[in-house]
This record gives structure tokens, C-alpha cells and sequence, in this order.
């Protein structure tokens, strides 16, 4: 199988997770779909690997899969101590700060 | 051999090979990233005494052991620099991760020396009221305390206070350190979310209006989540076009600039992927994007007044200027090194960005009413202002730069310090309407902030002045003229703003319920004094710091 599939499912993966962030109201789907993005990221790191025929990409993933888990950990935490505060996650609520 | 077979000889014949052949150890030059490492080391230590320090002696503690590390960083570079690092000796370090070289070790310099007086106004304790019998600083009692609930009242009466402010402090300077000097991608990025992730959390953490600063860490969070992806896959692509994420290397193990400018010895598969231009122009464009985010350049700067509004003023000073050296300098290394052979093509986008950038920015800024979106709105200007040095794409340009970056970021420290000493009854008393005034009521500290106000407006004898003359100048010299003059029209719009805030402090009567200015402890009043000196020395007397900037002014590649 040509790898370059791999390249356009990355690119749809992104554009998915682009656009749910730019839709979706939830602070925590918001979040999944920023990560999504990253995953996509990661895949195209993957293929392009195996087109280039050396070992960064694979190696870029893995960095990739560490940030994003430390993320995951600040934007938990801030989206969490939000809900408390609000009792809602949703973004919409977020406009204290409106003109 | 096929491009399969050479992934497959990689992943299998590592057991087999004589030691030879085996994966080197990195050689890494612990001496020449050393003021790195001292920063990291340090923030380390602080978490060590977070967790194991009794609670009454932390506050002193990590005060002092952040200025320790701070200063010693900053006498690592100076070392650094008198070792000739930032010219001759200027290199490569780390198997080609980072570079040490004149623009970084001089930004870094900037970032440290903006850090330590940050740390200042971080520790400041004298503005709140005493609550409880415990001095309080401007962070939360517990981060994790709901705003007006019972357990966040038995933390304030408990005397808790969140000086873990200041190892995340240190975290986000160690990942600035290195997002300037950055010299290939995967480093870029991963110091890129280092120093992002610690300024979410210092977004969060406001002792007054905490559901304000709550929604700023999470605008900040998401929309910087967001950028951070778009510049990833940017990496991607770009890792994609070239087989590497290094900036530059030499002919037999080219980097991304080698590649781009055909000098590089080219694989069958790097031959078909270097034939896709679109890689190549979107990968530039996505990485681009991603800092000119950080950057808070339009149409990117949506972030940019909520963040700074709703983020405790310490925190807000800090993040206006460190992230501001930080990314205009991985921006330059970025333009400048790897992306040279591209410049007909990025050169108009950004001259683009520079403009609506600059426009944008002082527009906007003349309807706020709040002092802290008001100054937001000046910090998107001037990022304008300092586009327009990036755009010369010569020598005078990055000295330029550098230069416009040290005088806006003490006087942009100076500016929040005064904004915390202007309170009343609910904390700080930002909307613009109290400051009437203010002239009357306390003309020491109107004086200051009219000083940082001409400064910003570029108004001769400021450091303003001094930074912006050397940006236009640099860019009307590299043919840029309708740039310059669009820039000296805003600049003229800008200067109308502060005038007005002058004008309102010094020439409008004050209200009887107006603020108070309370007496900072000399942490604050420090702060504010480098401010004022650093404003009038450059202003006064740029020429030394000009030729500085000039001698540091060449990347190595």
C-alpha cells in the first residue's frame, strides 16, 4: 500500500480536530480535539519516516507523546479547577472579559 | 537500497554490528549550556523545597533560591560571552540541538535579567492587606480552592500561600532560554510547550478576581494548545520536505536550510519529496503561524487582552516581555537561518502582518478603558513595530531587534508594577476612570508610569525612541519605505492613547472614592526603578547597547 494514504488520513485527522476545536462548546472536547491534532501530527511524523527512510520521525513521536501527556496534565488541571469554579465547562460560559 | 529495507536495516541490525558501528554516545557540552541547566537545576531545587520545607520558611527559601539561580545563569553567560561564544567561538552544541551564539546568548541574557525582576514583583507582599495576621502576595492561597468557598477561607486563615510560583517561573525562563538559541525543530517545539505549559498555570492563579483568571488559563491553554498543534504538523511537514527537523548541517548530513537552498546531497527519497514546493510552503507557513501566536501578532492576537487582563500582574509583566524576547528570537533564528533561500515568499505575508499588525494594535488600543488591555493592545503594536525589523532581513535588522526587545521588556515590567500599586477596596483598580487623577493624589507614581507611557509612544530621550529609530531605520534600509511610514502613522495613533492617560492623570480632578497607591516594599519599588533606569539609559545613551546588539547580532549556521 502507497504510504502516501497515510499522509492524507493525517492531514483529515487534523482537519477534524481543527475544526471540532473551532466548533465544539465542552472545554474537555475542545481539549480531545487539540490531541487529535497531535496524533495526527504523529502520524504524518510516522509516515514521512518511513518515506525518508530514517529514524527521526519515529523518534519525534515519541516526543510528541510526551508532551502531550504533560498537557494533558496542566489542562486537566486548569480545565478542572474552571468546572469547579462554574459548575460548567462550557467556553461560552468563559466571557467575564467581553468589551 | 530501498527505503524500506533501510528502515528495516535500522531497526535489526543493532545486536549484530561490531561496537563500531553501534549508536554513539551524544557529546554534549555540558559547559556551554550551562546557564540552561542552571536554570532547570534550580527550578528542580525548588520543587524539592516545595515538598520538603516547612511551610513558614518556603516563601524566603524559594525567593532565594530563584535569585541565586537567576544570578548565577546570568554570570554563566557573561562568561560565556567573554569566552567569545558570542562571536568567534559561536557554535553548534549538543549533536546540533542548540545553538550557542551571539543572538542567543544575548536574549538570553535579556530573558534572565527580565526573570530576576519578575521574581521581584512575583514576591512582592506589602500591597494586599495583611489577612489573617499572614502577609499575602498576589497569587491564590491554593490554587486548587474554589473562589468563596469554606476550604479556600480555612487556607487564607491558615496562612498557605502558593510559592509554587516561583519553580514554574524557573521552568518557563529554562524553556525560553532555549527557544531562542533552538536549532532544530523538535527542540524548538518541545521548548516551546516547556515554557508555555508553566505560564498556563501562573495565568490561573490571581488571589483577586480568581474566576477571571481562571478563564484566562483557559482561553490561554486551549488557543495555545491549538497554535502549538498547528506548529507541529508545520514541523511534520517540514520534516517531510527535507528528512530532517535540523536546521542546518552540512552537505553529506543536510539541514532543512541546505536542503531548501539545493546544496545538499539529495536520496532518491528526499529527491522526490524536495519536488513538493507544498510541503515546503505550508510547513514554513504552519511553523510561522505557530510563533507569530506566541508572538501576539494579528490575526493571531485574539488571546492577547483577555490573557494579560484576567493573569495576575506579576504573572502578566513577565509573559508580556520574557515570551515576547523569547519568540521574536526563535522567529529570527527561524527567518534567518533556516528559511533565507524562501524569503520572496514569506517576506510578503509578513509584510502584511506587520501592517494590519501595527494598525490593529493601536486602533484598538484607543478604545479600551481598562489599563491592562490597554497596555495588551500596545504589546500587539509593538509587535508590529519589531515585524518590521524582522522583515530588513539583514544585520541591522536582528541588531535592531535586539535592541527594540530589551527596551520594551523592562519598560513593559515597569509598567505592570505600577498597575499592582493602583488599588482599591477589590485589589488592583485597572479601569482607566481611577487613574484620574492620579497625578494629584500621588505624583511620584503618575510621573513613573507617564515615563513608560512616553517610552511606549517613542517619544526622543526613551528607550522607545531609541528601539524604534533602529527598526524603521533598519527596514527603511532594506527598501521597506511604505512599511516605515505606515509604522510612524501608527506609532502616531499610539502615542495619541497615552497622551490621554497622561493628560487624565495629571490634568483631571480626582474622585473622592478614587484608589489608593499603596507603598510597595523595595522588591516592587526595584523593579520599577530598573524600569525607569533602563527606560532613560537606552533612551539617553543607546549607543553602547546599539553596537552590543550589533556585535551579537550574527547567527551561526
Amino acid at each position: 500500500m502507497n504510504p502516501v494514504y497515510y499522509l492524507y488520513l493525517a492531514a483529515l485527522l487534523f482537519t477534524i480536530g481543527a475544526a471540532g476545536v473551532l466548533v465544539r462548546k465542552n472545554a474537555i472536547i475542545v481539549f480531545m480535539c487539540v490531541e487529535l491534532m497531535l496524533n495526527a501530527c504523529n502520524l504524518a511524523f510516522v509516515t514521512f519516516s518511513r518515506l525518508h527512510g530514517n529514524l527521526d520521525g519515529q523518534i519525534i513521536a515519541f516526543f510528541t507523546m510526551v508532551v502531550a501527556a504533560a498537557e494533558v496534565v496542566v489542562g486537566l488541571a486548569i480545565i478542572v479547577t474552571f468546572f469547579r469554579s462554574r459548575h460548567s465547562a462550557s467556553v461560552d460560559d468563559a466571557d467575564l472579559m467581553k468589551l | 537500497m530501498s527505503a524500506t529495507a533501510v528502515v528495516h536495516s535500522l531497526l535489526t541490525s543493532a545486536a549484530a554490528t561490531p561496537a563500531a558501528d553501534r549508536i554513539p554516545t551524544p557529546h554534549i557540552e555540558y559547559a556551554q549550556l550551562s546557564p540552561v541547566l542552571i536554570v532547570l537545576g534550580t527550578a528542580t531545587v525548588g520543587v524539592l523545597a516545595e515538598a520538603f520545607l516547612p511551610r513558614r520558611s518556603r516563601y524566603w527559601a524559594q525567593l532565594g533560591i530563584t535569585v541565586v539561580g537567576l544570578a548565577a545563569a546570568f554570570a554563566a553567560i557573561i562568561a560565556l560571552a567573554a569566552d567569545g561564544y558570542a562571536t568567534t567561538r559561536a557554535h553548534i552544541a549538543a549533536m546540533g540541538a542548540v545553538a550557542v551564539d551571539g543572538p542567543a546568548l544575548f536574549l538570553q541574557g535579556t530573558i534572565v535579567l527580565i526573570a530576576l525582576v519578575a521574581a521581584f514583583t512575583f514576591a512582592e507582599r506589602r500591597l494586599d492587606p495583611v489577612a489573617h495576621g499572614n502577609r499575602v502576595d498576589s497569587f491564590a492561597a491554593q490554587g486548587s480552592a474554589v473562589p468563596g468557598s469554606p476550604q479556600e477561607m480555612k487556607a487564607v486563615r491558615a496562612g498557605f500561600t502558593t510559592t509554587e510560583v516561583f519553580p514554574l517561573l524557573l521552568f518557563a525562563v529554562g524553556g525560553m532560554m532555549i527557544f531562542p538559541a533552538a536549532n532544530d525543530l523538535l527542540t524548538l517545539f518541545v521548548s516551546l510547550e516547556v515554557f508555555s505549559l508553566p505560564l498556563y498555570l501562573l495565568c490561573a492563579l490571581a488571589r483577586r478576581r480568581r474566576l477571571m483568571s481562571q478563564e484566562a488559563a483557559v482561553k490561554y491553554f486551549l488557543l495555545g494548545a491549538f497554535s502549538s498543534a498547528f506548529l507541529l504538523f508545520g514541523i511534520a511537514l517540514l520534516y517531510g520536505y527535507a528528512g530532517t527537523v535540523a536546521y542546518t548541517g552540512t552537505a553529506t548530513a543536510p539541514g532543512i536550510a541546505q536542503v531548501i537552498d539545493g546544496s545538499a546531497n539529495l536520496t532518491p527519497a528526499l529527491a522526490n519529496s524536495t519536488g513538493n514546493d507544498a510541503l515546503l510552503l505550508i510547513g514554513g507557513a504552519m511553523v510561522i503561524m505557530g510563533l507569530l501566536f506566541k508572538v501576539g501578532a494579528v490575526p493571531f492576537h485574539q488571546w492577547t487582552p483577555d490573557v494579560y487582563q484576567g493573569a495576575p500582574t506579576p504573572v502578566t509583566g513577565f509573559m508580556a516581555a520574557a515570551t515576547k524576547v523569547a519568540a521574536f528570537g526563535a522567529l529570527l533564528r527561524l527567518l534567518y537561518v533556516v528559511l533565507p533561500g524562501m524569503r520572496w515568499d514569506w517576506r510578503p505575508v509578513m509584510w502584511g502582518v506587520a501592517i494590519v499588525t501595527m494598525v490593529i494594535g493601536a486602533i484598538v488600543a484607543v478604545t479600551q478603558t481598562d489599563v491592562k488591555r490597554l497596555l495588551a493592545y500596545s504589546s500587539i503594536a509593538h509587535a508590529g513595530f519589531l515585524l518590521a525589523g524582522v522583515i530588513a532581513v539583514s544585520p541591522s535588522g536582528v541588531s535592531s531587534v535586539l535592541f527594540y526587545l530589551v527596551a520594551y521588556s523592562f519598560v513593559t515590567l515597569g509598567g505592570f508594577a505600577v498597575v499592582t500599586l493602583v488599588r482599591d477596596a477589590g485589589g488592583e483598580a485597572t479601569h482607566l476612570s481611577k487613574w484620574a487623577g492620579l497625578g494629584r493624589r500621588s505624583p511620584l507614581v503618575a510621573a513613573v508610569f507617564a515615563v513608560f507611557l512616553l517610552s511606549f509612544a517613542g517619544i526622543p530621550l526613551t528607550a522607545g525612541f531609541a528601539g524604534k529609530f533602529a527598526v524603521f531605520q533598519a527596514a527603511a534600509q532594506a527598501g521597506a519605505v511604505p512599511l516605515v511610514v505606515i509604522g510612524v502613522i501608527a506609532s502616531a495613533i499610539a502615542a495619541f492613547f497615552y497622551i490621554r492617560v497622561i493628560v487624565m492623570m495629571f490634568f483631571s480632578e480626582p474622585q473622592p472614592d478614587g484608589p489608593t497607591v499603596a507603598i510597595p516594599s523595595p522588591l516592587t519599588s526595584s523593579a520599577i526603578a530598573i524600569g525607569v533606569v533602563v527606560t532613560l539609559v537606552l533612551g539617553v545613551a543607546p549607543q553602547y547597547f546599539l553596537d552590543l546588539a550589533g556585535k551579537a547580532g550574527v547567527f551561526v549556521r
